[in-house]
């Protein structure tokens, strides 16, 4: 149960860089973190004492019962793959900002302002 | 598992010198040391497929952020707001409060539900024909889930490349 609450303070280390950080940079690596900690979340979820790799490796004597679940593994291979994306995005986006501010600075990004 | 349980406290304290920290490349290379932790976390529960993956998207998200970094930029912001602070603290704690309450609903650690799971494991084998049961569901039982994510994928590259091409910007200014 702690690794459980250790994921959740994880969580809230990128939630606290979101929320109080004016670098971009932060703001996205917070993200990331918050990315992390909901695979490793998942990944914890689908564990069983004592399992092996859902692959088998011997078909003259299968042991379906003594293996992980497969379904979250699966659904973790597309988010690690998402977030690769989102990460991408956000970085381009960043360095087109760069490039028309010249600065990093959230504050400074007020060319719609008022 | 005492094992991750180190792990996830490694990867607690390198987050916060990434938060923290005022030098922005040493702040992406402690973000490197999180996933990097993560991937041996994969490892430890039993999911070579993701450990592998994980290693290789980490390394490429390194490389574009410090692309990013290598911008010289001296934005240090450093300086006490109160206000904003408390609040998002306030807000932090509702969130641990409501995930620990939450958390006495699922099962504990070690003892899943695996309702599809187990089917999956029981059949897949004679149904699919492959052994790995993970590349089983990823390839067969949920092909449309994956072909949607290689959409995403592509159409998240054509985008990246939009923003990032610089002559229609520059004929238009």
């Amino acid at each position: 149960m702690i690794e459980y609450i250790l994921t959740f303070i994880l969580f809230t280390l990128g939630l606290y860089a979101i929320l109080i950080k004016r670098n971009l940079i932060k703001i996205i690596i917070g993200l990331s973190i918050m990315e992390y900690s909901m695979n490793v979340f998942l990944i914890l979820v689908g564990y069983k004492n004592g399992a092996t790799i859902p692959v088998f490796t011997s078909l003259t004597e299968p042991r379906p019962d003594a293996m992980v679940d497969p379904v979250v593994q699966a659904m973790i291979l597309t988010l690690v793959v998402m977030s690769l994306a989102v990460t991408f995005l956000l970085i381009t986006i960043a360095m087109r900002i760069y490039d028309k501010y010249g600065t990093y600075d959230i504050r400074e990004l007020n060319k719609l302002k008022g | 598992m005492i094992q991750i349980q180190i792990i996830l406290v490694f990867m607690i304290i390198a987050a916060a010198i990434a938060i923290g920290t005022a030098d922005l490349l040493g702040s992406v290379v402690a973000i490197g040391a999180v996933g990097l932790g993560l991937s041996i976390v994969f490892l430890l529960l039993q999911s070579p497929d993701l450990a592998i993956l994980q290693l290789v998207v980490e390394i490429l998200s390194l490389v574009i952020i410090i692309r990013a970094v290598g911008i010289k930029d001296k934005v240090n912001v450093r300086e006490r707001r109160f206000i904003a602070t408390t609040i998002s603290i306030i807000l932090m704690g509702i969130f641990l409060t409501f995930a620990n309450i939450a958390l006495l609903e699922i099962p504990g650690f070690g003892t899943p539900i695996m309702k599809i799971g187990s089917e999956y494991l029981k059949n897949g084998f004679v149904q699919t024909g492959v052994p790995n049961i993970v590349s089983a569901i990823i390839l067969d039982y949920r092909a449309f889930d994956m072909l949607a994510q290689v959409s995403i994928a592509f159409a998240s590259i054509i985008a990246v490349l939009m923003i990032i091409r610089k002559k229609v910007y520059k004929e238009k200014q």
